[in-house]
């Protein structure tokens, strides 16, 4: 019984869904059967492109997490290690995270035009701030007593990064990563649905809107939803095998 | 001395945007990129107070903030609801909770067409997207608050022989305080987040919408003051919410 309970809700409301698409006069334009969302997936897969589009969506996200985390986690430890850089550059972090994420989407999009380098590049800045805040946090919560015993140890301050900084702050960079990921895959699909038209999901999405397609649109919702989850439990998965490591 | 370093302290804060503000001078000055990429800081500022004194920037915001209300209030009202239940009974948590995670992994640009689909583009989109952005984190929180109620005060409330009703409101609603918060703050930061996005892609009113026209009319520096405009309200929230949480934390219990 514990196992068909959370089955419950989806098989029911699977249920209503196929009931309302037969019996309403809803046309199934707007309106699909399950099963005809389910096909439209495979069919996606099997001779619509799809594969060709899920490949460049997640390349754009790839490369904007990697441009976007790596600078986060950099400047992320210049904050929490250098007082000074603290002190200078804080306030302007700070003041950048104020102005809401889409807002730069105008301005990038003027900068680097709406092609692939203005969707990379609000992929990447999607992913800088979880990264950088969170790398910060945790590195400024180290103990004094870490830094006055590599100061005791003659560490070079690179030699602290590698081997107090990063280890001691790696649960709190790698909760920043992950929510850099999230961050970085809704900006992809933000960026692809927003700009330029390019091979991608958001793309295959805007496409079943303006055809009023809404079995390949919700085709996408899943796959969508699906990636997203499969990012999750990755992120997850990762985290707690580099945590393991760590600890062993 | 402590104000002393105070100063100091404010000095360094402020020398990095001035100097900012000393480069994008210059590259102005010298025309060293064009308007279309960069307008002066003197444009921006005269924009921007254009747009007060005709009043299109206030009525703007207004707009915006009118959509936050409104999608806001019904998302954490329904996020308190759900939340609750399945934080308080592990039945419904069953049966709901992993369909609501399922439904949560889609990111949430990715309704905006199906929701284009469904109910046009009006107003309904803006309210009903803005409530989903606030519903999924108040829903987190609140389940988890509820179900985070430290056992040392149940059984408090147990030998104390209440009955199920003074049991949630003198034990577990004050426990689960500042889960509850933690919900509505990061539901009014989405929301926040969720209507400039909308905004920029999908109206013709709202601040969103303006960065979306000066845009189309390459003119940068009424993006620039928007971006101003945005940054002082994103700050305002914050700060007000922050003051509000210093407030709540007084009441928040802590098992011994």
């Amino acid at each position: 019984m514990k196992r068909v309970l959370p089955l419950l809700v989806p098989l029911v409301a699977l249920a209503v869904w196929e009931a309302a698409a037969r019996l309403s006069h809803v046309s199934h334009e707007l309106l699909p059967p399950p099963e005809k969302v389910a096909y439209r997936l495979w069919d996606g897969f099997a001779h619509g492109g799809m594969t060709g589009d899920l490949a460049a969506s997640l390349l754009r996200e790839l490369s904007g997490f990697v441009i976007g985390a790596t600078g986060g986690v950099a400047l992320g430890l210049l904050l929490g290690l250098s007082r000074p850089a603290c002190r200078l550059l804080g306030p302007l972090f700070l003041g950048y995270r104020q102005v809401a994420l889409f807002a730069w989407v105008p301005l990038l999009s003027m900068w680097f035009g709406g092609g692939e380098q203005g969707k990379v590049a609000f992929i990447a800045l999607a992913a800088m701030a979880p990264s950088a805040v969170n790398t910060w946090r945790g590195t400024s919560a180290l103990p004094h007593s870490y830094i006055e015993l590599s100061r005791v140890l003659m560490f070079r301050p690179l030699d602290y990064v590698r081997f107090v900084a990063l280890p001691g702050a790696l649960p709190a960079i790698l909760t920043g990563l992950r929510s850099s990921l999230i961050a970085a895959w809704l900006a992809t699909v933000g960026a692809e649905l927003f700009l330029d038209v390019a091979p991608g999901l958001g793309g295959r999405m805007n496409e079943g809107r303006e055809t009023f397609q809404m079995d390949l649109v919700l085709a996408s919702v899943v796959l969508l939803g699906l990636l997203g989850l499969t990012f999750s439990r990755l992120a997850v998965a990762a985290e707690k095998s580099l945590l393991k490591r760590r600890a062993a | 001395m402590t104000i002393r370093r105070a100063v100091s302290r404010a000095i360094a804060g402020i020398a990095m945007p001035l100097l900012l503000l000393a480069a994008w001078s210059l590259i102005a000055r010298e025309g060293w990129l064009p308007d279309q990429i960069l307008p002066a800081p003197g444009v921006v500022l005269a924009t921007l107070k254009e747009f007060i004194a005709s009043g299109d920037l206030q009525d703007a915001t207004l707009i915006s903030l009118e959509r936050v209300a409104k999608g806001f209030a019904a998302g954490a009202v329904a996020g308190l609801g759900f939340g609750a239940a399945i934080g308080l009974s592990p039945r419904l948590n069953r049966l709901f909770g992993p369909t609501f995670l399922g439904l949560a992994q889609v990111p949430l640009l990715a309704w905006m067409p199906v929701l284009i689909l469904l109910v046009g583009i009006d107003e309904g989109l803006k309210v009903i997207l803005i409530g989903i952005a606030t519903f999924i984190p108040v829903v987190l929180n609140v389940a988890q608050g509820f179900r985070d109620v430290p056992p040392a005060l149940r059984e408090v409330g147990a030998v104390l022989l209440f009955d199920p009703w003074s049991m949630l409101t003198q034990i577990v609603l004050p426990a689960a305080v500042p889960s509850i918060f933690t919900g509505l703050r990061e539901g009014l930061a989405n929301a926040w987040q969720t209507v400039i996005a909308v905004e920029v892609f999908a109206s013709s009113e709202g601040l969103g919408y303006l960065m979306a026209w000066g845009r189309q009319l390459f003119q940068l520096d009424l993006v620039l003051a928007v971006v101003v405009v945005l940054g002082v309200i994103g700050f305002a929230l914050n700060w007000g919410l922050a003051r509000l949480e210093r407030r709540l934390d007084r009441w928040q219990v802590r098992p011994a």
